[in-house]
């Protein structure tokens, strides 16, 4: 038992309370300013998301483009109940029911489509999200596309932080474990996975479902942050938002997707002030992102002058 | 006592019939070999013994002490769990990970603690993994890989990649161990090595084994028994003695004489 209060994780369990205590009393004293906080919980929502979707991702190698659906079945879940339950843990039962809501849907949908493997799953996955969407802009109950308003602000700083940091410790836990090693097998050679007896479609599943888990929960924050849902907001570009976090935080690094998911809230901040070619900027900072990382992962990343004033090495 | 039985075992696809209505016996404790030219359908074979083919009709038995099963037909998955493991003629190592845990995935199938232990760091959790971690090293020991538990597998030389496959094979426990060109691109002493390797294996874990090779001085050193496999039909079967001076075996590989 004495394993987990370790010095490594004694020290890294302080770091993260220090970053709460910090960030709370900058809270507390007003010196960090509504614009900023909505930042701050926009980046431990993306964290959750970009988390999850590494884990189906990055570490179980199924490529999936339809997790904004999970995040929206949370969301409306999450919203639906505190508007109509008002119990002082309304809050926690909506957070409950979108993440047991997201993680059935995981599974009704995993089943099937994670028989398809690579580009047939992504377009699989993809047309999933986008049924969600639609299903729940033409419910009633849901408001259809003028979304639902009025949802009770419950999520603050504190639960955003008690959660990001809950779902990265038992998805990490979960990556170190046997069944952690059992879907990164997948990952690295289905074939080979499944002669050293490892039930690959089980996985495949439990892995999308843990993913959509998470979805969920990240949804129902999101509602209860922003008391305004629509169904556009977790259209295909959600999905393709967090990708992204995924891809240039790296496959299979958690750290790579924290770090990345509060890089680009930090950069799209900024870019605020330049409204016109803001998304320009954007894109030019994921390429340049891209093409930097994979050097500095190779280890070879050194400034040897501009491309095009490189020596032709062909004529040597 | 007959472990594995094959009867009838035929596979074609489309048109083509790769392995033709092969009958094979193996008894506990045997090492057998498996010959052929290329193209002959020995891999395949060992596809339809792990289940990765189904096989298009015929079965196969494995007698695991006290019951007979038919695992023809079943998954891959299940079919290790019975106890028959494999190497692969292309080496397929879980390449981005490390050696250590290449052995742990193998052991996988008799970890207990449940996905929520994993979760929240139960204590069985602890338990369980120390044993894995304990036993994974005692089996690299064996194969002299206990120096580079941690680095990526796909950092390893080929021979230790090749060890480290059949390693990773044992840690699934089995009873049956097939073993798909194991010395392929070897050079002599390696093969050597692991000539005494698999001998040594052999007796240490109680196994069965049946191996495709190419190379015969390997198979003619530790076989005991030979079946030779062309155009997908078993045309001998015998002592190595038996084999090497088989007609129909020099046809196969050499083509008829001319008269």
């Amino acid at each position: 038992m004495n394993r987990i209060f370790n010095m490594k994780n004694i020290k890294t369990a302080a770091g993260v309370v220090g970053l709460y205590v910090v960030v709370q009393l900058l809270i507390m004293f007003n010196i960090l300013s509504d614009y900023y906080q909505i930042t701050l919980a926009l980046i431990c929502i993306n964290i959750i998301l970009a988390v999850s979707l590494n884990l189906i991702t990055g570490f179980t190698g199924q490529f999936s483009l339809g997790h904004a659906g999970f995040m929206s079945i949370g969301a409306y879940s999450g919203a639906l109940i505190t508007i109509n339950m008002t119990h002082e843990y309304s809050f926690f039962v909506g957070i409950a029911a979108g993440a047991f809501f997201a993680a059935v849907v995981g599974l009704l949908i995993g089943i099937p489509t994670l028989r398809l493997r690579g580009d047939y799953l992504a377009i699989a996955t993809l047309g999933m999200g986008e049924i969600i969407k639609i299903i729940v802009l033409n419910l009633d109950f849901t408001g259809g596309a003028a979304g639902l308003s009025g949802i009770p602000q419950y999520t603050n700083w504190t639960w955003l932080f008690i959660f990001t940091a809950g779902t990265v410790i038992v998805i990490k836990n979960f990556i170190n474990s046997s069944h952690g090693r059992a879907c990164k097998s997948i990952r690295e050679d289905e074939i080979a996975s499944e002669a050293m007896g490892i039930n690959t479609t089980k996985y495949k599943v439990l892995a999308f479902v843990i993913g959509a888990f998470c979805a969920g929960v990240a949804g129902a924050l999101y509602s209860s942050y922003f008391y305004f849902i629509k169904p556009d907001m977790f259209g295909f570009l959600r999905s393709i938002d967090i990708l992204v976090i995924v891809v240039i935080g790296g496959m299979g690094s958690i750290r790579g997707s924290i770090i990345s998911a509060i890089l680009l809230a930090v950069v799209s901040l900024y870019l605020q002030d330049f409204p016109e070619i803001r998304m320009i900027l954007y894109s030019s900072i994921l390429v340049i992102v891209m093409v930097v990382r994979e050097k500095l992962k190779n280890g070879k990343f050194k400034f040897d002058g501009l491309p095009w004033k490189k020596p032709d090495k062909m004529r040597t | 006592m007959t472990i594995l039985k094959v009867k009838n075992l035929t596979k074609s696809f489309g048109g083509l019939t790769a392995v033709s209505n092969v009958n094979m016996e193996l008894q506990k404790g045997e090492l057998v070999g498996l010959i052929g030219p290329n193209g002959a359908g020995k891999t395949t074979f060992f596809n339809l013994l792990t289940g990765v083919y189904e096989p298009s009709s015929g079965s196969i038995e494995l007698d695991n002490g006290d019951t007979v099963k038919k695992i023809s037909g079943l998954k891959p998955n299940a079919i290790t769990n019975l106890g028959v493991a494999r190497t692969f003629q292309n080496i397929r190592l879980f390449k981005d990970l490390s050696v250590m845990d290449n052995i742990r995935i193998a052991m996988h199938k008799n970890v207990k603690y449940g996905v929520m232990s994993s979760f929240f760091r139960l204590p069985s959790f602890y338990r369980e993994e120390k044993e894995i971690a304990e036993e994974a090293e005692k089996l690299l020991k064996i194969f002299g890989l206990e120096s580079k538990k941690n680095e990526l597998s796909k950092n390893l030389p080929y021979g230790e990649q090749r060890r480290l496959e059949i390693a990773r094979a044992l840690a699934t426990k089995p009873t049956v161990l097939l073993l798909d060109e194991p010395a392929a691109g070897m050079n002599p002493n390696e093969t050597s090595e692991l000539t005494d390797l698999i001998e040594w294996i052999r007796k240490e874990f109680n196994l069965t084994i049946l191996l495709i090779e190419h190379d015969m001085s390997l198979v003619m050193k530790i076989c005991e028994r030979i079946y030779v496999l062309d155009y997908g039909m078993i045309i001998a079967d015998g002592k190595p003695q038996e084999i090497k001076s088989n007609k129909k075996v020099i046809e196969a590989y050499l083509g008829e004489e001319v008269s």
